[in-house]
């Protein structure tokens, strides 16, 4: 068993001839300014240029390209729409890029079977939008919709505000085709209820990209709801807020969504936005109600009664699907609006559960003082997942230092309230310390095994997402709590 | 019982390479391949570990029984929102080690929707912990998941988190007269359309719906769909979910997981269709029952058979060859001495 990342020394040459075999000019990237639009995803802080940038337009390429990579050794990082914000899709430098861009059509949409068979390269909301005609949606809805791609959403499990009663990408995608590192095909999935075997289909949902090449995803279409209503509540306190978000669960009603913005996140948006948001209001909670009109009348009454007895100061049901919309434009416009009042900000996205979300915001105050940089947040209330953006000047020398820190210790944070480092960006790049926090040694070992099991060489996006126990140790040694070292076992740099 | 117990029992037989049969209630004993091995009886590992009914999660050990986790959420208005059958006493661990369903996985989803967390103890004894208590974690690889279904050929699930939904406000059943291809041909046109639907159950030209919703969601449904009120559904139910409805009697029962639109032309001794018409269960030998289920894009099972017939046939669909070996690799990165459950998912694991 490896413990350290295995490390490359790629031909660029014989690279370069061995693709050129192997793909037509125009699906074949190697000049820097080619590159340079690939040296990122979402996540800009972190930047690498790749060897070579390959555009395949069929699977048989796919294929061809894996194959080729796999006989010379060279780390493959495949790349949807690039929106990912955990640098998920940042190039490894002596590697390629698969770009499934090219894979952007929608091959079958089958209204009887509720289902939409689409290649990876195809947009979230386009999926939504051909299967609109037949009153059915696909659920999962990052923010990033209207660009992120489905091969991404598989390879993150990629959330968004209806999680809460649609679930994420994994309760939604049926069947996958995966390419290999070797380039050999797997069905995982099907259309039926379940498949023979191991739920496969689990464990590469949300694996980054680092078990196989997805080419083509089938995924569940569910009925378009008749009608959807969001109420809005202040509060004075965030304690009560949170309070009243698990009032609504224990009340036996799960929203169609439940979201909560705080004061600086308020403040930040209504200029831009101007949704008529409680400028007063120490946090605001946005309840959404789907289904059939009767359906959401009652659930909106009964929304209402629990927030009126947890102490909101203010409530406003929306009147039209306009209203609707304006009311969410705020918090679908957060990270925009912060962008504006920010030079640079870095968001973060940690889970915990709801219970401590007061003593989160409490902890993120004090890291305010601490790191001398100011933090808006925007949550979905209901599944505890956190979105604090921490604003920075990158101009300014050691801001970004300082919000990366700030950003490590909110995540580390929130392992410790019994929490997660990431509830729907993924681990990526930008989390892997943090990897060492939420799980030990045994884990992180069972995790590699499993890599290997599906990539003996470790050529599926290195260095993402599964960290090496020798960079825990690294970590680990700038975190000694009571003398205790962990991985003493391992030699220290 | 403690962990250690577990943690040492699974260490003896890795170094001794003496194969265990992990064993709850033995509630699914007729489920799968081969018993094999001396059996690890962990129904004493049990008990509630936490309950959060606002964080909609239960944690509980693996021999708690089912009937005690559900009493427990009914008392806050929750529930198994995937209606597992309980058959005689069944276990957290092996309900989720089984991976079966019961008729509200058409709605809600099934056992591997609602794993949140594990505490695994694998082939070589270690204890380890994936996932979590909190709904969204997206940290690594879903080992949590991939363990149901997994019939503990990949270690003994210790400790089970398993999100919890609440219990509708409102349910009704409606029975119609109709043959099975209008069944099908209802529930798939029905399913495309936002009815509170949460389960369905065709046998002998009757088909059975549960409505369960908001009261006004599931009135506006009665009136829209017609039909006739059930007399006792809850009683209905349950016996469809723990199979001593008649439609299930008999020496060889094969259970068919299907696109729900799909058409088997040509098969006989269908006793039952489910979830929305995806899964469906025919009785008798059934020859060619396996390339049928295949060629209409899904898959059987041989569900309820002698264990020599099991054996012989094999209770799960064969995998490719590429898929097998990608498995064989898996069961040896948590099981590295072939020590779990042997044969009784493959024959071959």
């Amino acid at each position: 068993m490896p413990s350290s990342e295995p490390t490359f020394a790629t031909d660029r040459q014989l690279l370069a001839a061995n693709l050129r075999n192997v793909l037509l000019a125009h699906c074949l990237l190697s000049d820097e300014e080619d590159l340079r639009p690939y040296e990122c995803d979402g996540l800009t802080a972190y930047r690498e240029l790749p060897l070579a940038v390959c555009l395949p337009e069929n699977e048989g390429q796919v294929i061809d390209v894996l194959r080729t990579c796999h006989r010379l050794g060279v780390p493959v990082v495949a790349r949807g729409a690039g929106t990912g914000l955990s640098g998920g899709a940042m190039p490894h430098a002596q590697g390629v890029v698969l770009s499934l861009a090219r894979f952007n059509k929608i091959l079958r949409v089958d209204r009887e079977a509720r289902l939409a068979v689409v290649q990876p390269g195809v947009r979230n909301l386009a999926v939504s939008e051909a299967a609109a005609p037949f009153g059915l949606y696909y659920a999962p809805d990052p923010s990033s919709q209207i660009a992120c791609t489905l091969g991404g959403n598989v390879a993150e499990n990629s959330g968004g505000v209806h999680c809460l009663k649609y679930g994420l990408t994994v309760h939604n995608v049926l069947r996958i085709r995966v390419v290999s590192i070797e380039g050999e095909i797997f069905e995982i999935g099907s259309a039926a209820p379940d498949a023979p075997g191991y739920d496969l289909l689990a464990l590469l949902i949300g694996s980054e990209g680092m078990l196989g090449v997805v080419t083509e995803v089938t995924v569940k279409l569910v009925p378009k709801p008749e009608l959807a209503q969001v109420v809005m509540a202040s509060f004075a306190d965030v304690a009560k807020a949170g309070d009243a978000v698990a009032a609504i669960i224990a009340a036996g009603i799960i929203p169609a969504g439940l979201e909560m913005m705080d004061k600086p996140a308020t403040a930040a948006v209504e200029p831009y936005v101007k949704a008529g948001y409680d400028l007063d209001a120490a946090a605001i909670l946005l309840c959404e109600s789907d289904g059939t009109p009767e359906e959401v009348a009652e659930e909106i009454a009964r929304v209402t009664a629990v927030l009126t007895a947890a102490g909101a100061s203010d409530i406003r049901v929306s009147q039209s699907e306009a209203e609707r919309l304006r009311f969410w434009a705020g918090r679908k416009a957060a990270f925009p609006a912060i962008g504006r009042i920010t030079p640079d900000y870095y968001c973060m996205d940690g889970t915990i559960p709801r219970k401590r979300l007061a003593e989160m915001l409490a902890a993120i105050a004090e890291m305010e003082k601490k790191y001398r940089l100011r933090c808006a947040n925007v949550f979905h209330a209901g599944d505890g997942n956190l979105h604090p953006l921490i604003m920075y000047d990158a101009a300014q020398a050691g801001e970004w230092a300082r919000a990366e820190a700030f950003g490590a210790e909110i995540l580390e944070l929130s392992v410790a309230l019994g929490g997660s480092i990431t509830g729907e960006h993924g681990v990526g790049i930008e989390k892997i310390n943090q990897m060492c926090v939420q799980y030990k040694t045994p884990e992180l070992e069972a995790f590699r095994r499993i890599k290997t099991a599906f990539d003996e060489q470790g050529l599926l996006n290195p260095g993402k997402a599964v960290p090496s126990l020798h960079r825990c140790a690294e970590y680990g040694r700038m975190h000694v709590h009571h003398g205790d070292l962990k991985f003493p076992e391992l030699e220290r740099f | 019982m403690r962990l250690d117990y577990i943690v040492d029992a699974l260490s003896l037989a890795a170094d001794s390479r003496s194969p265990l049969r992990i064993r709850g209630a033995g509630s699914k004993d007729f489920y799968g391949g081969m018993l094999a091995g001396d059996v690890l009886d962990v129904s004493a590992y049990r008990g509630i570990v936490a309950y959060e009914p606002t964080e909609l999660y239960i944690t509980a050990r693996c021999g708690t029984p089912l009937a005690e986790i559900e009493a427990a959420l009914a008392e806050k208005g929750q529930m198994l929102a995937f209606e597992p059958p309980h058959f005689s006493g069944a276990t957290l661990g092996g309900c989720v080690a089984a991976g079966l369903s019961g008729p509200r996985r058409q709605q809600a989803g099934a056992v591997r929707d609602f794993v949140l967390g594990v505490k695994l103890i694998d082939g070589a004894g270690q204890v380890l912990d994936f996932g979590g208590q909190v709904m969204k974690n997206v940290a690594g690889y879903d080992v949590s998941r991939l363990l149901a279904g997994s019939l503990g050929t990949l270690g003994v699930l210790a400790e089970v988190t398993l999100k919890v939904l609440p219990k509708p406000v409102a349910e009704q059943t409606l029975l119609f007269e109709m043959s099975e291809s209008e069944a099908l041909a209802r529930l798939n046109q029905w399913g495309g359309q936002p009815l509170p639907i949460s389960a369905s159950f065709w046998h002998a030209g009757q088909l059975s719906l549960r409505l369960a919703g908001t009261h006004a969601a599931v009135e506006a449904a009665c009136r829209m769909l017609g039909g006739t009120a059930a007399v006792a559904p809850e009683q209905l139910w349950l016996v469809i979910r723990e199979q001593t409805h008649p439609a299930f009697a008999g020496g060889v029962l094969w259970r068919l997981a299907l696109p729900s639109t799909a058409a088997v032309p040509g098969l006989a001794g269908l006793r039952a269709i489910e979830w929305g018409g995806g899964l469906r269960w025919y009785g008798g030998e059934a020859a060619g029952i396996r390339d049928a289920a295949t060629a209409a894009g899904g898959h059987a099972v041989l569900y309820r058979a002698p264990e020599s017939l099991r054996c012989r046939e094999g209770a799960f669909a064969p995998l490719s060859p590429a898929l097998l070996a990608l498995h064989r690799r898996l069961k040896k990165s948590f099981d590295p001495h072939g020590i779990l459950n042997p044969g009784r998912l493959y024959a071959e694991l």
